[in-house]
């Protein structure tokens, strides 16, 4: 089978899987956020922590509850990292307590739901760390994007009310019944396809040519599936999901990037129902999936034409990819990990070609939503129809409104403030350290590449950094060495800016539109389900992201990639 | 019989042209541009360079700011043609902004200017305390509830209600409208304007304003733009249009240091010209003028609003509450059929129903006589034809109307004077003919019965069908609103019968019987409790509250001054049918300015095209495959994407004045189409006209 071939049919396979689950998965969740009833678990959970999950909140407290819960999150992990060294060697597998700034910036990460990680998982984190700490903010940080998300959305479906729901209860439902039940099912997949699932202390093994080598044992395989359900992407290891122990054969690297999407476009359907018209979810979807298309076909096309006799010998762009997925299966990977929030790679980004890579911050730079992260991709896409909303509106002649609710000053206020955000990170921290004297000499190669003036992919590094930090991703082109105080303390800044300001919006816009009465849908009314506003809603995204970063983009991927 | 006046009649004439064509009778001739404005608003647009001014538009600001430096560059380094041309393009840009405004305010100060004439500080003849003498005061010390006499050939000193008298009186100062309009004491008819003129008659006029708040005064405020603030989406727009400003200056600020490290340093004109490129000049540009230019198109058509923010709410109407009698019907029955009793031909009754009819002057009268030799075919007759008869002329008494010739007596008239007069004659009454006029009833029609006495004896002919006539052309219209998403509801004081056959009749969606003032108010009420904005038209002061009520109150100028206080537009044609063009009026002003922001940043692809190949191609030779222009050079390259900047604000001037063409279709359509022209025309169009204006600089020795 050519391997073009092979690529199509993971895709289609991919689109079919997720295809068959996006009803059923889509109309649990709705059920899970609109349900009355409480688990027992859920109770004793609800007992623990003194919350009352039916006591209704406003917006603003609504979003104390998100800033507490995830301040002590940062507290907790900070401190865990901090004093592994005192830790009994069982739990830290005689690793040293982490550096105060290196602390921050993986707290910052793993709660922000970004997973930037500039350490190396087997050389650096134990298993109390990676347990207690990094896998329950897998979990907890997806489940409060799915919170933020779900907020919102009821912003939509409320009328005269501020009432936004429960935090608690939607972090704890998110967590309970949604991601736990699937990260069960997903690691017992994982484990029956090779990948490891102990707490094995290190093991060291004898090299091929006569070295040593130590591999480390963990529970990889639970840590794994939260790592793409959650999309986190923190890996376990620090070559990621393109370790064997984490991600073993292709089939394994096609379910984990099911694992990636199933969430964020099956909450399309969520959306659907919770407003009362499914087709408004479709629409969604429809914006969602074109994207997430096209760049995989873009992506799969630069990665399999690039030119040069050695590429075209091996069928394609192959360095940095593993022989075991194939430049399909990385790319399908690469595109689907960029355009959520989770920055796990099977492969080195930072060895795609120029464009590969230019896809793949472009996929960022969008706002990752498309489908996005979980929670966060909806939200996000979500203001991006609002924004879509309010100038394809005023072309029908009506002030213009998205499901029944009016997008008025104060919307579209919060709605530009939240797009001003991560562009602003971006391209500020960006900027700032290429001004700087001493950050680009994190960059590969620095001292050759000012001096030959072939600095493009050296920009690249840190663009994408930032880029990766700002939209909670976590991947990284990892020429750059991220593990100075500047890069540790502005990356964590970025991540935990990108992650909570732009909750904030979200959650302003959402109690402004629940507190509206709704506008009843007439034929002059502009239809928000249509293949057209789709469309709409696609070029918005394109041209309104694209054009902020267009300069930069040039100057890095175009750059290197045209030449 | 007839519930129409003289002065309402006098107005059938404008009322039945179509809506579009308004334009050509309105005060204001047409609402075309002309491109001499330009040339007169220049120094106007000189004197917005104000920064106090300028700040109000964030986006504009930002390009003043960048004009402002690139001059202080240009003469840092005067040898330099580069820097001197982008300086001189990014203060065009600025400068054809303020044009645009200036432009449009322009020609509301024309306006201004004839309502000032109408002004003239008048004499007022004020009555004394006691009642019985008068003191000439000036105009402007009039106070209100000074009672002030006017008669022929006097100038009304101020706004007020007519209390004592009837006159004409010339407002063709305020509508333009050169007949003569009754105002009299009492009902609905009582409003006068200060500035209008009475011809004839003496009358007692309460004043009801303070000088220098008279509706003269806010007419010349409105038209001015003084009294203008921004409405609801402009604010929002502005937001949003301030916030891609932020971003783009945000890209382009970072710019430098990634163009130091790849070995690029630009220069500030480089990028002051990128920046004003990217930030939405062009809508940031015309965004006030659209505003002003909304109002104005209002003006034309003699409607004045009283505030930015009901024409915007216009647009977003969902229903609108239509008068049945003058906006729905003509406001008077008319004979639709002759239906003859059993044995009896129907041009038997034509001819009987012809004969009686000719004495009645009526409207109702004369369409029984139109019908007769319209529809049945019969001789045209007239009363001088006929020697030795003797005429009955109809009464509000007898309810009859006939004639006696030639030993024949026909009559024609309300049913029951019909049947007495028939009866007393010692005649027979059809058995069918009862059993007809109930059926004209259910109909919701009038029935006039037909009866000839002669050699047979006196009988009932035949029954005359008189209707209620809709309108030409209403049902398609209101089927246009249904596609717009508008309901229609039509208020009548009518039983439920006769509305219900006149509402099916015109296509309304709903209707409102023997409708009072409160049974009005409670339906706007029921509406917007819905979510709904509504919009009607009113006249008398029991409409007043219901005015206030709807989101688009449109008062008419006959009108009560409370209804016109109450109201949030007053409509100087009194035409109710207007309210329909106000909506379209409405909804064209938010098109324009969505359409115009599309247009604006779909242009900005091209221009990155243009820029960034000129800027990078050196340091990255790879980027020159961004060139797809094939442009000439880098310096031409960059000044061609100003110079298309600058121009395509002047460009769209006139859309931004005229508005988008606007077609009553479902949104769905209306999106398609506009994204079409503004979306796919704003990513095609600049490429095309950077080439052009890159091929003529070429051309200029020593640059290409």
């Amino acid at each position: 089978m050519s391997p073009v071939l092979s690529g199509v049919l993971q895709l289609t396979a991919l689109v079919a899987a997720l295809a068959l689950v996006y009803r059923p998965l889509g109309d649990h969740m709705a059920r899970v956020y609109s349900s009355e009833k409480h688990l027992r678990v859920e109770k004793w959970i609800y007992r623990s922590i003194g919350a009352d999950p039916d006591a209704e909140m406003r917006w603003p407290a609504y979003l104390r509850g998100i800033l507490a819960f995830s301040v002590a999150g940062v507290l907790f992990l900070y401190l865990l990292q901090r004093i592994q060294g005192v830790l009994p060697e069982s739990l830290s597998l005689g690793f040293t307590a982490i550096s105060p700034d290196q602390a921050f910036n993986t707290a910052a990460s793993f709660v922000a739901n970004t997973n930037w990680q500039s350490y190396s998982g087997e050389q650096a984190m134990g298993h109390a760390v990676q347990t207690l700490g990094l896998a329950v903010q897998n979990f907890v940080s997806a489940a409060v994007g799915m919170a933020v998300a779900v907020a919102l959305v009821r912003g939509f479906a409320r009328s005269r009310t501020g009432d936004l729901g429960n935090f608690w209860a939607d972090l704890v439902r998110g967590t309970v019944r949604i991601l736990l039940p699937i990260s069960v099912i997903g690691a017992l997949v994982l484990v029956a396809c090779g990948a490891i699932q102990n707490f094995a202390g290190i093991h060291e093994i004898g090299q091929l040519t006569g070295g040593t080598q130590q591999v480390n044992g963990g529970a990889v395989a639970s840590q794994e599936v939260i790592k793409e359900l959650g999309t986190n992407g923190g890996g376990y290891f620090n070559a990621n999901s393109a370790h064997p122990f984490e991600n073993p054969n292709a089939f394994t690297n096609l379910f984990e990037i099911f694992l990636i999407l199933v969430i964020p476009f099956a909450l399309t359907r969520t959306f659907g129902k919770l407003v009362g018209n499914v087709k408004q979810g479709y629409a969604i979807l429809a914006t969602m999936g074109l994207i997430w298309l096209g760049f995989t076909a873009l992506m799969m096309w630069t990665e399999f034409a690039h030119h040069g006799p050695a590429l075209q010998a091996a069928g394609g762009a192959m360095e940095g990819k593993e022989q075991r997925f194939g430049i399909g299966g990385t790319a399908i990977f690469a595109t689907s990990t960029t355009l959520t929030s989770t920055g796990a790679v099977d492969g080195f980004h930072s060895s795609l070609t120029g464009l590969g890579g230019g896809i793949t911050l472009l996929g960022m730079m969008l706002g990752e939503i498309a489908p996005g992260g979980v929670g966060s991709g909806l939200y996000g896409m979500l203001v991006m129809a609002v924004i879509a909303v309010f100038i394809a509106g005023l072309m029908v002649g009506r002030t213009p409104e998205y499901l029944g609710k009016k997008i008025g000053t104060r919307e579209i206020k919060l709605a530009a403030c939240y797009i001003l955000v991560t562009p602003t990170l971006v391209l500020g921290f960006t900027a700032l350290s290429m001004a700087l004297a001493t950050p680009p000499d994190s960059i590969l190669n620095s001292a050759e590449n000012s001096v030959n003036g072939s600095g493009a992919h050296g920009f690249s590094e840190v663009l994408y950094a930032f880029t990766s930090g700002a939209n909670n991703n976590g991947s990284a082109f990892g020429g750059l060495n991220a593990n100075t105080q500047w890069y540790n303390t502005t990356i964590g800044l970025a991540m935990l800016l990108g992650r909570f300001v732009p909750m904030v919006f979200v959650l302003a816009l959402a109690g402004s539109l629940a507190e509206q009465k709704p506008v009843p849908e007439t034929a002059g009314t502009l239809r928000t389900e249509k293949p057209l506003f789709a469309g709409l809603l696609v070029g918005a995204i394109l041209i309104i992201t694209g054009l902020t970063y267009f300069p930069a983009l040039a100057l890095g991927p175009m750059a290197e990639g045209l030449s | 019989m007839s519930t129409t006046t003289p002065v309402r009649t006098a107005k059938e004439g404008p009322e039945e042209t179509p809506p579009h064509g308004s334009e050509e009778h309105g005060r204001v001739s047409g609402g075309l541009f002309d491109p001499a404005q330009l040339l007169k608003s220049l120094p106007d647009a000189f004197r917005k360079l104000d920064p106090r001014v300028m700040v109000k538009s964030p986006v504009m600001f930002v390009v003043l700011i960048g004009s402002v430096v690139t001059t202080g560059l240009a003469l840092k380094d005067p040898g330099s043609w580069f820097g001197w041309a982008i300086t001189v393009w990014l203060w065009l840009t600025v400068l054809f902004a303020n044009l645009a405004e200036a432009v449009a305010e322009g020609r509301g100060k024309a306006q201004a200017d004839t309502l000032r004439k109408a002004k003239t500080d008048t004499v007022a003849r004020r009555l004394t305390e006691d009642g019985r003498g008068e003191e000439s005061v000036p105009g402007t010390e009039l106070r209100v509830g000074d009672l002030v006499v006017c008669e022929a050939g006097d100038i009304i000193p101020g706004d007020g209600d007519v209390v004592e008298g009837v006159a004409s009186v010339d407002e063709s100062a305020i509508t333009g409208e050169s007949a003569p309009v009754i105002r009299e004491s009492g009902g609905d008819r009582s409003a006068v304007t200060g500035g209008t003129k009475v011809l004839s008659d003496r009358i007692v006029i309460k004043i009801t304003t303070k000088p220098g708040e008279t509706f003269i005064d806010r007419m010349i405020n409105l038209v001015e733009g003084a009294a203008r603030q921004k409405t609801p989406n402009e604010i929002a727009l502005n937001i949003l249009l301030a916030s891609l400003t932020i971003v783009f200056l945000l890209a382009v600020v970072t710019l430098q240091p990634f163009a130091i490290y790849a070995g690029a340093e630009q220069t500030m004109i480089v990028l002051a010209a990128l920046l004003v490129c990217l930030i939405p000049t062009t809508i940031g540009a015309l965004l006030s003028a659209i505003g002003i230019a909304g109002m104005d198109r209002l003006v034309q058509r003699n409607v004045l609003a009283m505030s930015g923010r009901a024409v915007e709410a216009a647009g977003d109407v969902s229903t609108l509450l239509l008068d049945k009698t003058g906006t729905i019907t003509y406001g008077n029955r008319q004979a639709s059929e002759f239906v003859p009793v059993k044995g009896v031909t129907a041009a038997e009754v034509a001819d009987a129903a012809q004969l009686s009819s000719l004495a009645d002057e009526t409207p109702e009268g004369r369409s029984i006589v139109v019908l007769a030799t319209g529809k049945y075919g019969l001789d045209e007759r007239h009363q001088s034809e006929l020697v030795g008869a003797e005429w009955v002329p109809f009464t509000a008494q007898t309810r009859m109307s006939g004639v006696d010739v030639d030993g024949r007596k026909v009559r024609k008239g309300a049913t029951g004077s019909v049947i007495a007069w028939v009866e007393e004659r010692g005649g027979t009454v059809a058995d069918d003919a009862r059993a007809l006029t109930d059926q004209i009833s259910q109909a919701g029609g009038t029935p006039l019965l037909v009866a000839r006495e002669d050699e047979k004896g006196a009988r009932v002919l035949g029954v005359i069908h008189l209707k209620d006539v809709v309108k030409e052309g209403m049902r398609e219209r209101f089927e246009e609103l249904r596609r717009m998403g508008i309901k229609t509801v039509m208020i009548t004081g009518d039983n439920p019968l006769t509305a219900k056959a006149i509402a099916e009749e015109a296509g309304v969606d709903d209707f409102l019987a023997e409708a009072t003032p409160e049974d009005k108010m409670a339906l706007i009420k029921r509406e917007q409790a819905g979510g709904k904005l509504v919009a009607m038209t009113g006249d008398g002061t029991n409409d007043a509250p219901a005015l206030a009520q709807a989101d688009v109150g449109v008062a008419m100028n006959t009108g009560t001054s409370a209804a016109k206080e109450a109201g949030n537009m007053v409509d100087l044609d009194s035409d109710p049918t207007k309210l329909i063009e106000i909506v379209e009026i409405g909804k064209q002003l938010l098109i324009t300015r969505g359409a115009l922001t599309t247009f604006s940043i779909a242009n900005d692809v091209a221009k990155y095209f243009a820029i960034i190949p000129a800027m990078f191609a050196v340091a990255y030779p790879g980027l020159d495959k961004l060139n797809i222009m094939n442009l000439a050079s880098p310096e031409s390259a960059i000044l061609s994407a100003v110079i298309f900047n600058a121009l395509i604000i002047v460009a769209l001037v006139p859309l931004a004045l005229k508005g988008v063409r606007y077609r009553p279709m479902s949104a769905d359509s209306m999106l398609r189409r506009n994204l079409l022209i503004y979306g796919l025309g704003g990513l095609i169009s600049p490429f095309i006209g950077i080439k052009i204006i890159d091929l003529l600089i070429s051309l200029i020795p020593g640059i290409g």
